[in-house]
């Protein structure tokens, strides 16, 4: 196969590519501090879990998962650290809420939960971004900046921010806070949700890394920089270059791709 | 475009052409168009100063949070989260009320607590010889025998006892109101700040906020499980029992009770955890 390197003259210039603004500072700032917050309470809260590690997943008298199996503690510090748990817990507790309930006022102070809130066709739609993230359906359904099952992620995380934040607050002062204890069905009650609300926080983290792993370097790079370049324009097939049988791809500078490919075909 | 046409790197072309376009992405596109961009050569620029401050505010993290890891322990905890725990507790005593109740079951609903801290208890006593010791500030206020706290009004509660280990158990207690005993030794115990409990071989020992003390919750048990005698596990011959702590406060086998106005030393705040340790 032979490399196009050089445009022919006939083809007019492409438009020139922009990087524009995807993320605004407030959301890429709190979005990044969430994240080792969110590490460390997680973190904090399983030396606290590890000291009565009761929960389980079973059926009648059929279990099929613990929280969590020998072997599990030890190698990640997480054993006899009870009073350490704590107050890392009840230290980092104010700053991952005071971060939560700055995003949430963020978003509706700048108009962002626009884009982030589900409307009535998400629930629909998620199901149709599902099957096309498993390859069971070509098209994607439309969308905004975020996709239904984004809108319906996004949305449902902070929800679940806060209903960390509640239940921690219930088990913390059960007598002091016991309404909120109340609400949440108890003392015990409020401690497996609090529990369960911790696991579907891992659940999002792995499926949102699998997810930015699949969305590439550019979507992922635009939380960093705040923009993202345009897509590559279109390819255009020119009467010229059928002879070389390849398209060309204009190439304006900024396509890392291009040069590696060139020294892939000079290899070969 | 036609599918005849040789597309090797082209994807395929969006339908959005032959379909309207859905209005949620035509106002994205509309906002992105609207929005503020960058030359490629700007973004370039930017990416640089990007990568650069990210690693460095991943690297602050990284050292800042093991700063916090080998500070100084102030209590078996690094100082600033030992910090935390006193900021905690400010703020927590401020939102203490006195007439708030914790919450109580019925005894039908209660069992035997499990045994869990046996410090100050392994050795066995005579119950007999046990006297209780008060001491102020000047010293020594009284020595007491059981008879003598049974002599004040008995109060029973069906409460839900908290392991700071994260388990809770319903028990019943009964025994005399503590502020009922303080106020039986009249000014001798007025106007002190925290009360001192050990055990009488004095290897457990317990601080606590006169607030909590003098709450109708906090007792001085002598009987479990609506009059069954305090077994030793649990601490006989008195133990106190508050809902509005954790276990390792409500020690076992009182020696002696001291009425402070210094923030006395606790067993378990000495081995990293919340001196308050309020519920």
């Amino acid at each position: 196969m032979t490399a196009v390197t050089e445009r022919p003259a006939a083809i007019p210039a492409p438009e020139e590519r922009r990087a524009r603004l995807k993320h605004r500072r407030g959301s890429r700032w709190m979005h990044w501090v969430n994240f080792p917050l969110l590490t460390i309470m997680i973190w904090s809260g399983l030396r606290i879990y590890w000291a009565n590690d009761v929960y389980d997943l079973s059926i009648g008298s059929w279990t099929f998962y613990e929280f969590f199996p020998d072997g599990f503690y030890e190698p990640l510090g997480l054993n006899r650290k009870l009073a350490k748990g704590m107050a890392w817990h009840f230290t980092f507790g104010w700053l991952f809420a005071i971060n939560g309930v700055l995003y949430g006022l963020y978003t509706l102070v700048t108009g962002e939960w626009r884009h982030l809130v589900p409307d009535r066709r998400s629930i629909k739609e998620s199901f149709l971004v599902l099957a096309h993230d498993l390859y069971l359906r070509k098209e994607a359904p439309p969308q905004g900046r975020y996709n239904a099952a984004q809108r319906l992620s996004y949305t449902g995380i902070l929800i679940l921010g806060a209903f960390a934040v509640l239940t921690g607050v219930a088990i913390y002062k059960p007598n002091q806070a016991n309404l909120l204890t109340t609400i949440f069905g108890g003392y015990e009650s409020a401690r497996a949700i609090h529990f369960i609300i911790t696991m579907a926080f891992i659940a999002f983290f792995v499926i949102h890394i699998l997810q930015v792993i699949k969305a590439g370097w550019g979507n992922f790079f635009s939380m960093v920089t705040g923009y993202e370049l345009d897509p590559k324009p279109k390819v255009t097939a020119v009467d010229g270059a059928a002879d070389h049988g390849a398209v060309t791809t204009p190439d304006d500078g900024a396509n890392n791709e291009q040069p590696e490919n060139e020294q892939e075909a000079d290899r070969v | 475009m036609s599918d005849a046409e040789p597309t090797p790197t082209a994807e395929p072309i969006p339908t959005a052409s032959e379909k309207p376009i859905d209005p949620r992405q035509a106002r994205y596109e509309a906002e992105l168009a609207a929005s503020k961009s960058l030359s490629v050569d700007e973004f370039r620029r930017l990416s640089r100063r990007s990568v650069l401050f990210g690693g460095v505010a991943v690297a602050a993290g990284f050292f800042g949070f093991r700063g916090i890891q080998k500070q100084e322990e102030a209590d078996n905890i690094p100082r600033l989260l030992r910090a935390t725990h006193e900021f905690n507790e400010d703020l927590w005593r401020r939102l203490y009320r006195e007439d708030h109740l914790a919450k109580t079951f019925p005894p039908s609903e209660a069992s035997v607590l499990r045994v869990k801290g046996r410090h100050g208890i392994r050795e066995d006593i005579d119950l007999d010889a046990w006297r209780l010791n008060v001491d102020g500030v000047g010293g020594r206020i009284a020595t007491l025998d059981l008879d003598a706290v049974k002599a004040l009004p008995r109060h029973e509660m069906t409460i839900e006892h908290k392991c700071v280990e994260g388990w809770s158990q319903v028990t019943t207690w009964g025994g005399a109101r503590f502020s009922d005993f303080a106020e039986s030794f009249g000014s001798a115990v007025e106007g002190f700040d925290f009360v001192s409990m050990n055990t009488p071989d004095r290897e457990y020992y317990v601080g606590l906020d006169i607030e909590t003390m003098m709450h109708p919750q906090t007792l001085l048990v002598y009987d479990m499980m609506g009059g069954d005698p305090l077994d030793s596990e649990h601490g006989a011959p008195l133990r106190l029992a508050t809902p509005l702590k954790y276990g390792i406060k409500q020690i076992k086998r009182i020696g002696t009770i001291s009425f402070t106005n210094t923030q006395p030393a606790d067993f378990w705040a000495e081995r990293g955890y919340d001196w308050y340790s309020h519920l």
